[in-house]
C-alpha cells in the first residue's frame, strides 16, 4: 500500500477550531465536567488518585458469585413461581396437605432448567466479552515505542496507535494521523448505523506528532466532561506545553466532538492514527449508551398471563368457598359441650382444626387449600413452552427450504420468544433497499446528448409491460434494427458486478463514432472525475478495484473505466485516469488538478468537483438528482434538455435511480474570487457555517451544460413479487417504507406486485408548487403550517375517496412522501392518518428516515393493536426492527446491524412466505394448542382434587397419593403435550403455502380466542365431573371384586388417577392432527408409563408408598370393575369433546378443517403422486450429495 | 480449458484472501473476458447515496456492545465457503419436519362409525353388568334407630355411651332369594368421615409395621402417648375410633359361622401390620373410642383393625366384617344379634348390616349397567342425529369455494390463484 499524505483539508469542508471558548467549556472543571486526563502518562500520582475505571468491559448480566442468587430472584420474579416457593415453604407446615418434598422437587427441577437457561446464555456473552477484552491493540510504552496490549488493559490517559480498519479500542482524543493536516476517517455504523464515513480531525498542534520519536516529550492534560451517553456532543480543553511548539506554551485549546473517536467506531481509509485514551470501558459513551435490546413477549404469552390470573382467583375462590365449609363443620364439631364428630377428637386438637376458633382454621385451611388447588396452575407450563419454542426454533434453523445457497446462510430465529408471534402478523413494514432489491447497484442506462442508450429490460420493465400491455418501454426506437442475439452473447460475456449496460454503440470503443462523441467524452470523464471513489490496486495482479462511498457511485466509476475512462490514481490534488482518445483509438493517461470537492448532502442533492485539465481549463463537473440540476443550466446548455427530461422521467418510472450529469467551464478570474470566498466561509466557526458554505457553493454551480442522465438499477431480489402475493392473499398488509424517490418507489411497488393497475393511488405529497415557493422564500413557521393544512386536506380527501369506493370492489394505495409523513405523525393527524392507510391495501411511504420507519412502525403497532412485522437489512431498519413486534433481518451483504437488532434473520426477502405461512402458522397452531390443552390438563385434575375434597367435608384431603400428583405434570402428561407444541402440523407445509388464506387463522386468533380458551375449560371441569361422580358412583358402597373386598380410598384415588391420565392423553390424541411415530410414543408410553409407575412404587416399602402399595397388583388389576370403569369414564368424559368436534368440522368448519378435507378428497392425486416422488426424489438428491463429498 | 483452470486457481486465491480480510466487507468477483481475467472489488455501503440523512440524533440500543466488535453472532462474520463448512441445514426427515405420519380427519364416515361403535360396544357391556348386579343378592338392615330400645328415643346418644345401657338388640332378615356361600357380611357407616384429613393422618404406618417404630407417634396426636408418656400402639385416632359393633347370627336358631378369614388384604397383613408389634396401652386413656384390642394377638392377626385402618374414601362405606361360608336359601330367616356399641348417633350416622353375594362384577350396583347403558344410547343417538343433520343439510366439504374469508378485507383473494 503506497502511503497516502493528503491535504484533505483543503478539498473538505471544515474548520479547525481555535477560537472562543464557548459557553460549555467554561463549565469545564466544575460538577460533570471534573473529568482530568493526564496524557501519555497514566502512571502520573495524580491520575493514579483519580482512579478512573479501566477498560475492561462485561456486558454479561451475572458475575460468578452473584449467579445464584440474582437468577433465583429473577426467577422468582414470575407470579407462578413465587407462588409455588411459598407453597413449597408453608408445606414444610402441617397446613400441608401433602408432603413437601413432593411439590418441591417439581419446582426445583422447574427453577433449576430455567436457571441452566439463564447460565448457558450469560456463559455466551462473556466469552464475546472475554473476546472484546483480549483484543490488541498498539499502546505507547516507557520505552518510546508502541507495544502491542490487550484492549483491557488500556487505561486513561494511554496513547495508542490505531490502524486502517481497525476499531478504536475506547474513547479517543484524536492527537495525529497519517494525513498531515491530522485528519482521519471514520465509520460509525455500530453508533448510529449511519455508514458513511465522518470526517474526525485532530487540533493543529497535535497534529504534527507523527512519529514514536515526538512522543517522546509530549505531556498535556484533558479536562473534559464526565462520562455520558450523548454521542454528538464533548466538551473538553486540552492543556498543552508542546516542548516543539513553544509558542503555544501552556495554552489551553477547546476540545470538540470532531476530536474525540468513539469506540466501537471503525477508522477508514486512513492508515493510522495517534488517539490518548480518555474514557475507558464502562466510561465509553456507547457503553453508556447500551440499553438491552426491548424485550418483546409474543401476544400469547400476555394472554397466557391473563389466563393465570383467571386462573389464580379461581384457585382463590374455590379454596375460599372449601375453607367457608371447612369453618362451618369444624364449628359445628362442638355444639353445647357435645363433641358431634367424636372420632376427630375435637376437644384436643391442633388450631388448624380447633371448632372453638374454627374461623381462625378456617383461615389456615385456606391456605392449604391454596396449596391442594395448586395444580390449576401448571408449574411446568413455562418450562414445556421453553423447550417447546427451542425446538421450534431449531426447525426454523433447520429448514433447508429457507436456506439461500449464494451466501451460505440458514436462516436463524435469534429470540425463541417470538415463534407463534409468527403467525399472527397483521402488518408486514418493509424496507426496500436491500430489502425487496439487493442494493446491488447496477449501471444499466443513460441518456447522452438526448439520445438514450443501454438495452435490456429491467425488472420492473418487465413487470410495467404486463401492468401495460402496451409492450416493452423501447429504447428510443434505435435499437430496433439490433439482432438480440447480439445483446445476448454480449451479456454472457460481461457479468461485472454494478455493469449492466449494453448497448453495441458505446461499448468497445464504438462511442467515437456516434454524432455526439464529445459529448460523451465529457460524459464519461465527469462519471470517472466526480466522485470521491479511491482506487486500489491490487498488487498481485495489478488489477484497479475502487472505494466508494455508496454502490451507486462504485457503479459510475465502473461505468466509467468499461467505457474507457479508466480511474486509476486519486492523488490529494490530483486525479488520473487511462483515456481512450477519440482521434488515434490509443489509451493514454490524463492528469487533472483536483481543485475543490463541494460535497454531496442531502439538502444540496447534488455534488460537483473543480478541476483544471491538462489544457489548463477549469471545469466544475456536476451531478445531482434532476430537480436540482436543471434548473442550474446556462441558457446555451439546455441543449437536450427536453429528451432528457422525457428519458429521466421514463427511466424512473422503469424503478431506475437517476441522476443528472452536467459541468460548466469556469473563468480564471471568476474561480480566483470565488475560491477566496469559499475558504472564507468554510474558516468560519458560527453555527451557520453549513449553510454559508452552501450558499457559496451555490454560487458557483450554475449555468451549467447539460450532458446528459444516468439510470442505475436497484435489482429486486429473487422471487419477490411471487412473495408479496402471496402474503397479501394470506391477508397480510404490506407498507414499503423507502428513503427512495416516489417515482422509483412507486416503480418497486408496481414491480413487487404491491402495487396493481387495478388499484386507485392516493398520492400525499408536498411537492406541490405553492409549498415549493413558501420554501423560497424561507419561513419556516409558514412553510409548516402550510403543510400541514395542505396534509390535512389531502388526507380528508383520501379519506372520502375510501369512503365513497366503499361499495365497488376498488381498492387502493396510498403513497406518502417523507415530509408529508412527517405531518402526518403528528398527534393531531395520526389517527386520521392511520385510518386512511388502512383502509388502502399497499401503503408505500417514501424519502423516509430511519426515525420516520420507527415512527410508522410504532403508530401501527399501538393504534391498531394488531402485530406488526417489520423487515430491513440495514443499519437504518433497526429503531423499526426493534420497534415492531418482530423484527426480521434480512442476512444480506450488508453490515450486521439489522440482524444483530432483528427477532430472526432471514437471507432472502421470499423467506418470509414460508417463515410466516407455514413456520409462524405452525408455531402458532401449536402454541396456542398446547397452551389451552395445558389448561385443560391441570384444569380436570385440579377439579377432581375438588369434588373429593367436597367430599371429605372440606377438609383438605388429596384424592390422590401425593406422589402421584406430583408426577402429574412431569412424566404422566407433559411428554405428549411438548410432542404436540413441537410436532403437531395441521396441513401439510405444501397446502400452508397453497392455500395462504389459513393464514387468517392466527391473525384473527381464532384458535386462541376467549370462546376457545373457556371451552376448553369448561370441557375440562366437565371432564372433571364425569371423572369424579362416574368413578364414585360405580365403585362405592359395594365390593369391587369377586372377593368381597370394598374400595378404599387408595383404590379410589388410584382408579380415578387411572382415568385422569387416560382421559387427558386420549384428548390429546383426540385434538393432535399429525401422528408420528413420536406422538404415539408419548402418548401411549405416558400412559402405559402411569401403570409401570404404579407397579414399582407400589412395591416398595408402605411406609414411602402409603395408600398406593401394592394398589394395582393386588387391588385393582384382578377386579373387572376397576378396568370397566377406567373405560366408562375414558369414553364417557371424551364423548363431549368428539361430538363437538365432530359436528362443528362438519358443520361449521374451519379452514384448516377445510383443507384437511379438501386434502383427503383430492389426496388421490396430490398427496400420493405428489409427496412421494419428491421424497424419494430427495433421497436420490441426497445420495447424490453423498456420492460427491466422496468423490472429493 | 485453461481458462477454466485460471479460474479455479483464481478462487483459490480469493478465497485466502477471504479469510484474511474477513473484517472488511469487500466483496470479490471474477469474471472472465476472451482475453484477459480482471478481478473487481469495491466497497458496499447502506445508505443509497440520495437517501436523506438520518439528521436526529439517535439513542443508540445495543445488544451488548461488545458484540458488534465484528464477532458477529451465530458464525455470520464468517464466511469461509469450503462446502464441508457449509451451513446448509442437514436434510433429516426430523428437521425438515416430514416424518411419516398419520393424519386422522373426522370424516362423517368415521364419526358415525365411531358413535354406533362405541353404542354397540357399550350396550352389550351394560347389559351384562346389569344383569351382574341384578344376579348379586343384597340384604340391607339399618338398625341404628331400632336398636334404641324405646324410653332411650329421644336420649340415644345417652344410651349409646353409657356403660350401663343394655346393647344387645335382635334383628330378624329375611332372605329374598338365594343366597349361594360366601356371603358376605358388611357393616355399613354413614355420614362418617373416616377420609376427613385430620383423621387419616392420625396414624403411624412406620409403628404399625414393626415393633423399632413402636415410639413413632408423632402423628397420632392426641392419641400417641399415654398419660404417663408410654406410647399407645396402635396410635391415633384411626385405631382409637375402631368399630366395636359386633353380630351373631343364627338360622333356624343354629348359630351361623361367621369366619374372619381373608377379609384383609394380604398385603395389609403381610406388610403393613407387624407380626411382631402388640397393642400396648390402647384405648387405656379416659376416654375411651371404640373397640378393644386383645393385647396378645399381634397386630398382623388383627383383621377388624386392618380392615378399619383401610380408611374410606367417602363419609359413606362399607367394610368388610366377616363371611358365612353356608348358602341360604331364600325365605330362610335369620336372627342377627347386634352388640350395638359404636356411637353414631352423636354425629347422625345412620348404621347399615349388608349382607351381600358377589359376582364377577363385585356387589350389587346398578350404576356401572345404566352409565354404560346410557353413553351407549346417547352414542347411538348422536350417530342419528349427525347422520339426520349429514342428510338435511349436505354440505360438499372440502370443495375449495368454500373456502372464502368472510372478512376478506380487499374482496379479491381467491384460493386458485
Amino acid at each position: 500500500m503506497t502511503r497516502r499524505s493528503l491535504h484533505f483539508s483543503k478539498l473538505y469542508s471544515f474548520s479547525c477550531c481555535k477560537s472562543s471558548f464557548k459557553e460549555d467549556h467554561a463549565q469545564i472543571g466544575q460538577k460533570g465536567y471534573s473529568r482530568v486526563v493526564y496524557c501519555n502518562d497514566p502512571d502520573n500520582t495524580e491520575a493514579i488518585q483519580l482512579n478512573y475505571r479501566g477498560n475492561y468491559v462485561s456486558t454479561t448480566k451475572y458475575t460468578a458469585a452473584n449467579f445464584i442468587p440474582k437468577s433465583l430472584f429473577e426467577q422468582f420474579r414470575r407470579v407462578a413461581n413465587i407462588y409455588f416457593l411459598v407453597v413449597a415453604c408453608v408445606s414444610f407446615s402441617p397446613l400441608a396437605p401433602y408432603t413437601a418434598l413432593s411439590v418441591l422437587a417439581p419446582l426445583i427441577v422447574v427453577i433449576g432448567a430455567t436457571m441452566a437457561k439463564e447460565g448457558v446464555e450469560d456463559w455466551r456473552r462473556r466469552k464475546q466479552d472475554i473476546e472484546a477484552n483480549n483484543r490488541k491493540v498498539r499502546v505507547y510504552g516507557k520505552n518510546y515505542t508502541f507495544n502491542e496490549s490487550k484492549w483491557k488493559n488500556l487505561r486513561v490517559g494511554d496513547l495508542v496507535k490505531v490502524s486502517k480498519d481497525e476499531y478504536f479500542p475506547a474513547d479517543l482524543l484524536l492527537l495525529s494521523s497519517s494525513y498531515e493536516d491530522g485528519i482521519c476517517y471514520v465509520e460509525t455504523m455500530n453508533l448510529d448505523g449511519e455508514t458513511n464515513l465522518k470526517l474526525k480531525h485532530a487540533l493543529e498542534v497535535t497534529s504534527s506528532l507523527r512519529d514514536e520519536e515526538s512522543f517522546k516529550n509530549f505531556v498535556a492534560v484533558v479536562r473534559c466532561e464526565d462520562p455520558n451517553e450523548n454521542l454528538y456532543s464533548f466538551v473538553g480543553t486540552l492543556h498543552y506545553n508542546g516542548n516543539q511548539y513553544p509558542h503555544y506554551n501552556g495554552s489551553q485549546y477547546p476540545l470538540l466532538p470532531q476530536q474525540v473517536l468513539l469506540r466501537d467506531s471503525k477508522l477508514k481509509n486512513t492508515e493510522y492514527i495517534y488517539g490518548v485514551v480518555i474514557f475507558t470501558g464502562h466510561d465509553t459513551k456507547v457503553m453508556q449508551n447500551a440499553v438491552d435490546p426491548p424485550s418483546k413477549r409474543s401476544k400469547i404469552e400476555r394472554k397466557m398471563d391473563k389466563i393465570v390470573y383467571i386462573l389464580f382467583s379461581m384457585l382463590i375462590s374455590i379454596s375460599f368457598i372449601g375453607s367457608v365449609f371447612f369453618g362451618i363443620e369444624t364449628k359445628r364439631d362442638i355444639s353445647g359441650g357435645k363433641y358431634r364428630r367424636w372420632y376427630l377428637r375435637p376437644d384436643a386438637t391442633t388450631v388448624f382444626y380447633d371448632s372453638r376458633r374454627a374461623s381462625l382454621a378456617a383461615f389456615f385451611h385456606f391456605l392449604t387449600g391454596l396449596m391442594l388447588y395448586g395444580y390449576l396452575i401448571p408449574i411446568s407450563l413455562y418450562v414445556s413452552i421453553e423447550i417447546v419454542k427451542v425446538l421450534q426454533c431449531l426447525f426454523i434453523n433447520q429448514d433447508q427450504e429457507m436456506y439461500y445457497e449464494e451466501t451460505d446462510r440458514p436462516s436463524h430465529a435469534r429470540t425463541s420468544n417470538l415463534n407463534e408471534e409468527l403467525g399472527q402478523v397483521d402488518t408486514i413494514l418493509s424496507d426496500k433497499t436491500g430489502t425487496l432489491t439487493c442494493n446491488s447497484m447496477e449501471f444499466v442506462k443513460c441518456s447522452i446528448a438526448g439520445i438514450a442508450y443501454g438495452r435490456g429490460m429491467t425488472e420492473v420493465e418487465r413487470a410495467l409491460a404486463g401492468r401495460r400491455s402496451d409492450g416493452p418501454l423501447e429504447n428510443d426506437g434505435n435499437l430496433s434494427d439490433q439482432p438480440d442475439d447480439d445483446g445476448d452473447t454480449f451479456y454472457s460475456r460481461k457479468q461485472i458486478k454494478g455493469f449492466n449496460f449494453r448497448d453495441k454503440r458505446i461499448m468497445n470503443g464504438h462511442w467515437v463514432n456516434e454524432p455526439h462523441s464529445d459529448v460523451i467524452q465529457k460524459f464519461f470523464r465527469v462519471l470517472a472525475l466526480c466522485n470521491t471513489a479511491v482506487p486500489e490496486k491490487d498488487k498481485e495482479s495489478g488489477e484497479i478495484f475502487y472505494e466508494a462511498e455508496s454502490p451507486d457511485e462504485a457503479a459510475f466509476v465502473i461505468a466509467a473505466r468499461e467505457v474507457g475512462f479508466e480511474l486509476f490514481e486519486r492523488k490529494q490534488t490530483r486525479i488520473s485516469l487511462h483515456e481512450l482518445d477519440p482521434e488515434t483509438a490509443k489509451i493514454f493517461d490524463r492528469t487533472y488538478e483536483l481543485l475543490q470537492v463541494l460535497e454531496f448532502s442531502s439538502s444540496r442533492k447534488r455534488m460537483s468537483v473543480i478541476v483544471r485539465s491538462e489544457e489548463n481549463d477549469l471545469l466544475l463537473l456536476c451531478k445531482g438528482a434532476d430537480s436540482v440540476m436543471l434548473e442550474r443550466l446556462s441558457e446555451g446548455g439546455r441543449l437536450f434538455e427536453a429528451k432528457t427530461k422525457d428519458h429521466v422521467k421514463r427511466y424512473a418510472e422503469a424503478g431506475l435511480r437517476t441522476l443528472v450529469v452536467a459541468y460548466r467551464e469556469i473563468g480564471e478570474d471568476e474561480y480566483t474570487i470565488w475560491e477566496k470566498e469559499f475558504s472564507k466561509a468554510k474558516a468560519t466557526v458560527t453555527a451557520d457555517r453549513d449553510v454559508l458554505v452552501d450558499e457559496i457553493a451555490d454560487k458557483i454551480e450554475k449555468d451549467l451544460v447539460l450532458l446528459g442522465a444516468t439510470a442505475v438499477e436497484d435489482k429486486l431480489q429473487k422471487k419477490v413479487p411471487e412473495c408479496i402475493e402471496k402474503l397479501a392473499h394470506a391477508g397480510i398488509k404490506i407498507w414499503v417504507l423507502t428513503g427512495d424517490k416516489m417515482e422509483t418507489a412507486i416503480n418497486i411497488g408496481y414491480a413487487c406486485s404491491l402495487l396493481r393497475q387495478e388499484m386507485k393511488q392516493i398520492i400525499i405529497t408536498l411537492d406541490t408548487p405553492e409549498i415549493e415557493a413558501l420554501e423560497k422564500q424561507g419561513d419556516k413557521d409558514a412553510v409548516s403550517k402550510a403543510s400541514l393544512v395542505s396534509v390535512t386536506e389531502q388526507i380528508r380527501d383520501g379519506k372520502s375517496q375510501l369512503n365513497s369506493a366503499k361499495e365497488s370492489s376498488l381498492t387502493f394505495g396510498l403513497v406518502i412522501d417523507g415530509k408529508s409523513l412527517s405531518f402526518a405523525l403528528d398527534k393531531s393527524l395520526e389517527k386520521k392518518f392511520l385510518e386512511l392507510a388502512l383502509g388502502c391495501a399497499s401503503v408505500i411511504c417514501c424519502r423516509s428516515t430511519p426515525k420516520h420507519k420507527a415512527l410508522v412502525t410504532r403508530l401501527v403497532k399501538t393504534q391498531t393493536g394488531k402485530t406488526t412485522l417489520a423487515i430491513g437489512d440495514g443499519a437504518n431498519d433497526v429503531g423499526m426492527l426493534q420497534e415492531a413486534d418482530i423484527g426480521v433481518g434480512i442476512s444480506g451483504v450488508e453490515g450486521m446491524q439489522a440482524v444483530m437488532a432483528s427477532d430472526f434473520s432471514i437471507a432472502q426477502f421470499y423467506f418470509l412466505e414460508r417463515l410466516l405461512l407455514v413456520h409462524g402458522h405452525w408455531c402458532y397452531r401449536r402454541i396456542s394448542m398446547m397452551i389451552c390443552y395445558f389448561f385443560y390438563k391441570n384444569l380436570t385434575f385440579g377439579f377432581t382434587l375438588f369434588w373429593f375434597e367436597a367430599y371429605t367435608s372440606f377438609s383438605g384431603q388429596p384424592a390422590y397419593n401425593d406422589w402421584y400428583m406430583s408426577f402429574y405434570n412431569v412424566f404422566f402428561t407433559s411428554l405428549p403435550v411438548i410432542a404436540l407444541g413441537v410436532f403437531d402440523q395441521d396441513v401439510s407445509a405444501r397446502l400452508c403455502l397453497k392455500y395462504p388464506l389459513l393464514y387468517q387463522e392466527g391473525v384473527q386468533n381464532i384458535l386462541f380466542s376467549w370462546p376457545r380458551i373457556l371451552g376448553w375449560m369448561c370441557n375440562a371441569v366437565l371432564s372433571s365431573i364425569i371423572i369424579f361422580f362416574f368413578t364414585t358412583n360405580s365403585m362405592i358402597n359395594q365390593a369391587f371384586r369377586r372377593d368381597g373386598q370394598v374400595v378404599d380410598y387408595g383404590i379410589l384415588g388410584a382408579t380415578m388417577y387411572t382415568c385422569v391420565v387416560w382421559t387427558v392423553n386420549c384428548q390429546m390424541a383426540l385434538s393432535i392432527n399429525y401422528f408420528t411415530w413420536i406422538q404415539h410414543f408419548f402418548i401411549w408410553g405416558s400412559t402405559a408409563f402411569w401403570y409401570i409407575f404404579l407397579v414399582i412404587y407400589g412395591s416398595i416399602s408402605p411406609i414411602v408408598s402409603t395408600t398406593a402399595h401394592r394398589v394395582l397388583v393386588e387391588a385393582c388389576s384382578p377386579s373387572p370393575l376397576y378396568w370397566l370403569v377406567t373405560l366408562l369414564v375414558v369414553i364417557a368424559t371424551l364423548l363431549p369433546y368428539f361430538s363437538y368436534r365432530a359436528f362443528q368440522s362438519r358443520f361449521r368448519p374451519m379452514y384448516h378443517d377445510i383443507i384437511q378435507i379438501h386434502r383427503r378428497s383430492e389426496g388421490a392425486e396430490t398427496e400420493i403422486s405428489g409427496e412421494l416422488p419428491t421424497s424419494v426424489w430427495r433421497k436420490i438428491h441426497q445420495l447424490k450429495e453423498k456420492l460427491e463429498q466422496r468423490n472429493q | 480449458m485453461k481458462n477454466r483452470k485460471k479460474e479455479s486457481k483464481l478462487k483459490k486465491k480469493i478465497l485466502k484472501k477471504q479469510k484474511s480480510t474477513r473484517e472488511k466487507k469487500i466483496y470479490y468477483l471474477t469474471y472472465t473476458t476472451q482475453k484477459i481475467t480482471l478481478k473487481h472489488t469495491y466497497y458496499y455501503s447502506v445508505v443509497p447515496f440520495f437517501e436523506l440523512k438520518f439528521s436526529s440524533p439517535v439513542v443508540v440500543k445495543m445488544r451488548g456492545a461488545t458484540s458488534s466488535g465484528g464477532s458477529g453472532d451465530g458464525g455470520m462474520a464468517d464466511s469461509a465457503p469450503a462446502k464441508r463448512n457449509s451451513r446448509k441445514p442437514q436434510y433429516s426427515r426430523f428437521t425438515q419436519q416430514e416424518l411419516p405420519a398419520c393424519k386422522p380427519i373426522l370424516t362423517p364416515g368415521w364419526v358415525i362409525a365411531t358413535f354406533v361403535g362405541v353404542g354397540i360396544i357399550f350396550i352389550p357391556i351394560g347389559l351384562i353388568a346389569l344383569f351382574a348386579s341384578e344376579h348379586v343378592v343384597e340384604i340391607v338392615d339399618r338398625y341404628d334407630k331400632d336398636c334404641i330400645p324405646p324410653n332411650y328415643s329421644n336420649a340415644s346418644l345417652q344410651y349409646i355411651q353409657s356403660s350401663k345401657t343394655n346393647k344387645t338388640c335382635t334383628r330378624t332378615l329375611t332372605v329374598p332369594k338365594q343366597m349361594k356361600s360366601p356371603v358376605f357380611i358388611y357393616y355399613e357407616l354413614d355420614n362418617f368421615y373416616q377420609n376427613h384429613r385430620r383423621y387419616v393422618k392420625s396414624r403411624s404406618d412406620k409403628q404399625l409395621r414393626s415393633k423399632a417404630g413402636e415410639s413413632d407417634t408423632d402423628n397420632c396426636k392426641p392419641e400417641a402417648v399415654t398419660s404417663t408418656n408410654a406410647p399407645i400402639v396402635p396410635c391415633g385416632l384411626v385405631a382409637w375410633s375402631l368399630f366395636n359393633d359386633t353380630y351373631g347370627f343364627s338360622l333356624k336358631n343354629k348359630a351361623l359361622d361367621v369366619s374372619k378369614k381373608n377379609i384383609a388384604w394380604k398385603s395389609d397383613q403381610d406388610y403393613k401390620f407387624g407380626s411382631d408389634v402388640y397393642p400396648k396401652n390402647f384405648q387405656s386413656g379416659g376416654l375411651i373410642g371404640g373397640a378393644k384390642l386383645n393385647s396378645s394377638i399381634p397386630l398382623s392377626e388383627q383383621v377388624d383393625l386392618i380392615v378399619w385402618m383401610r380408611t374410606a374414601a367417602l363419609s359413606t362405606f362399607r367394610k368388610l366384617y366377616g363371611r358365612i361360608e353356608v348358602d341360604l336359601e331364600a325365605n330362610d330367616i335369620i336372627t342377627v344379634t347386634i352388640q350395638n356399641n359404636y356411637n353414631t348417633y352423636s354425629f347422625g350416622g345412620k348404621k347399615k348390616l349388608v349382607l351381600s353375594t358377589t359376582s364377577w362384577i363385585g356387589g350389587k350396583n346398578d350404576f356401572l349397567g345404566r352409565a354404560y347403558l346410557t353413553v351407549g344410547g346417547l352414542c347411538l343417538f348422536l350417530a342419528v342425529s349427525f347422520l339426520l343433520v349429514y342428510v338435511i343439510k349436505p354440505r360438499p366439504l372440502g370443495d375449495p369455494a368454500y373456502l372464502s374469508w368472510n372478512k376478506n378485507p380487499t374482496g379479491q383473494m381467491s384460493w386458485n390463484s
